[in-house]
């Protein structure tokens, strides 16, 4: 199920988890909302992180936390530090794409 | 005598194979050579190896020659890659040999790899830590199994992508049913672990099936990302510090394409080939061509995303060697059986797009099979479909009323 959610003067589609279901409204601003409302602040090296997820999500890369553990950017301890207890959620909810899922 | 051209195949399992003889039908035979190539002689009925531990099949169910399942006019050749070498369109073997192709289709698969966590192919590695992926791993477990007194058994993933996605949740819920009909479940405690965010991930899958896991009593941990195995304390690890422990693990470890992607640099960092998603060809160079569990595609890895892939790779090779456009046909159908044990299975059916939902399958408002609902036949069904796998898909016979696209009759959106 797809609801309206507004945020910082923009409306985003969002499913019933708060992940937003359309990329492309995705903007800084929302993606700062976002961590706000998951009690992260945004420093550049999680802004390089949520780069590095978005451009893989763009070319149908599947991703998971080892594998943002060998990306270069971080290594898993410190991506925990960034985005504390399921930092992989997290971060991609603030990435504005969807969480990775199997296929069920 | 005219040169003619070759079509090498790398691997002779399920994708491999069914690519062998949907070519053989089409090709045409004196231009072109179809050789395909394995490090072994042997074809694994890879969704058996669920039953195995569990005695529901014997070895002979799942295991037969390669060579009786490859037409007559395709070459086998049985010796290990050793090297791609895209520049020069040529395969090197372990043995010294090489292999010159005018198109390559990378059918290698994917494997497990124990060695990528700390700990898990320790001292405990096959006494009380156990794989079901390998026939080797399955066979152990199921020695395991019969003589275990009871305790915490945990199921686990590692991580993403892994073939057969919930081959580890049927394996919880067969073995709530084995040790119920043991009448020892009250001496086992079942927990499923999952990097995830839950067994179930997607909206109407949860809605329908989180029952499951309450019914059967399995207790589930979520979003654990493993760090360690700890073989002296029989606990696994996460990054976050939380730990749970076991006194039998059954897990899944990385699942990784072969060795020989990785030698040859053509992978990603789990040596999977980057391929396109809708015409399956090579991201590496324009005359490869790659299917089944070795791409890094987005949709899962299991046999009938491979059978429906071969469908659309097979067209596209042929357009290839008439040098016309290739079509981005491929939308990444699946179409899985699910046990769940008691003599119950699901279906579900999905693609790139949509994800599992209620309906009928194949037919449109008849069935007989439905969709992500639990039946009997849906499990008469996973058990018939062994004798469809060997001698229909393997083959590339067409199964009835199947198609390769996913079809949007008789499901409820």
């Amino acid at each position: 199920m797809i609801m309206l959610k507004e945020l910082v003067g923009n409306t985003i589609d969002v499913n019933e988890e708060g992940f937003m279901t359309d990329f492309t409204q995705w903007n800084t601003q929302i993606g700062e909302a976002l961590a706000t409302e998951n009690e992260i602040s945004m420093t550049p090296k999680h802004w390089e992180v949520i780069t590095y997820i978005q451009t893989e999500y763009k070319n149908n890369v599947p991703l998971s936390i080892r594998k943002i553990g060998k990306s270069g950017v971080v290594d898993i301890k410190e991506f925990y530090t960034l985005f504390p207890n399921a930092p992989l959620k997290t971060a991609t909810k603030i990435a504005g794409i969807p969480k990775p899922v199997s296929c069920i | 005598m005219k040169h003619k051209k070759n079509i090498l195949i790398l691997g002779a399992g399920t994708a491999g194979t069914i690519m062998a003889n949907q070519l053989v039908k089409e090709v045409d035979p004196h231009s072109w050579h179809i050789t395909i190539a394995d490090a072994t002689d042997t074809h694994y009925y890879q969704p058996g190896f669920l039953f195995l531990p569990f005695g529901i099949y014997d070895e002979e169910d799942v295991k037969k020659p390669i060579r009786s399942f490859l037409p007559d006019e395709v070459k086998f050749v049985q010796e290990k890659a050793s090297e791609i070498k895209s520049e020069e369109q040529q395969v090197l073997f372990e043995s010294g040999k090489n292999i010159h192709y005018d198109i390559l289709i990378i059918a290698t698969g994917s494997t497990i790899d124990s060695s990528e966590i700390e700990g898990m192919n320790g001292p405990e590695w096959r006494k009380s830590i156990f794989d079901f992926y390998t026939f080797e791993g399955a066979k152990a477990l199921r020695e395991k199994l019969a003589t275990w007194g009871g305790g915490k058994l945990v199921v686990h993933i590692t991580e993403m992508p892994i073939k057969c996605p919930v081959a580890p949740l049927e394996f919880s819920f067969l073995a709530d049913d084995f040790f119920g009909k043991k009448g020892m479940r009250d001496k086992v405690d079942i927990t499923y672990v999952t990097p995830l965010s839950g067994a179930f991930t997607k909206p109407r899958a949860t809605q329908k099936l989180e029952y499951l896991l309450k019914e059967k009593n399995i207790n589930i941990v979520s979003d654990f990302a493993i760090e360690s195995v700890d073989n002296e304390n029989k606990s696994i690890k996460d990054y976050s510090g939380k730990e749970v422990p076991f006194d039998l693990l059954v897990t899944v470890p990385t699942n990784k394409g072969s060795q020989v992607i990785e030698k040859s640099g053509l992978g990603d960092e789990l040596n999977f080939v980057p391929t396109d998603k809708g015409t399956l060809q090579s991201k590496v160079s324009p005359n490869i061509f790659v299917l089944g569990d070795a791409t890094n595609i987005p949709t899962s890895k299991a046999g009938s995303v491979t059978h429906f892939q071969a469908e659309i790779l097979f067209e596209n090779v042929l357009r290839f060697i008439r040098k016309e456009e290739l079509l981005p046909e491929f939308d990444g159908h699946a179409n899985c059986f699910i046990e769940t044990g008691k003599g119950k299975a699901l279906l579900i059916d999905f693609n790139y797009d949509h994800e599992p939902v209620e309906g009928t399958f194949p037919i449109a408002g008849i069935g007989p099979l439905r969709l992500l609902k639990e039946s009997r036949m849906n499990h008469w069904g996973k058990l018939a479909f062994r004798w469809v796998y060997w001698n229909m898909l393997l083959k590339a016979r067409p199964i009835p009323f199947v198609k390769a696209r996913m079809s949007l009759a008789g499901k409820n959106f």
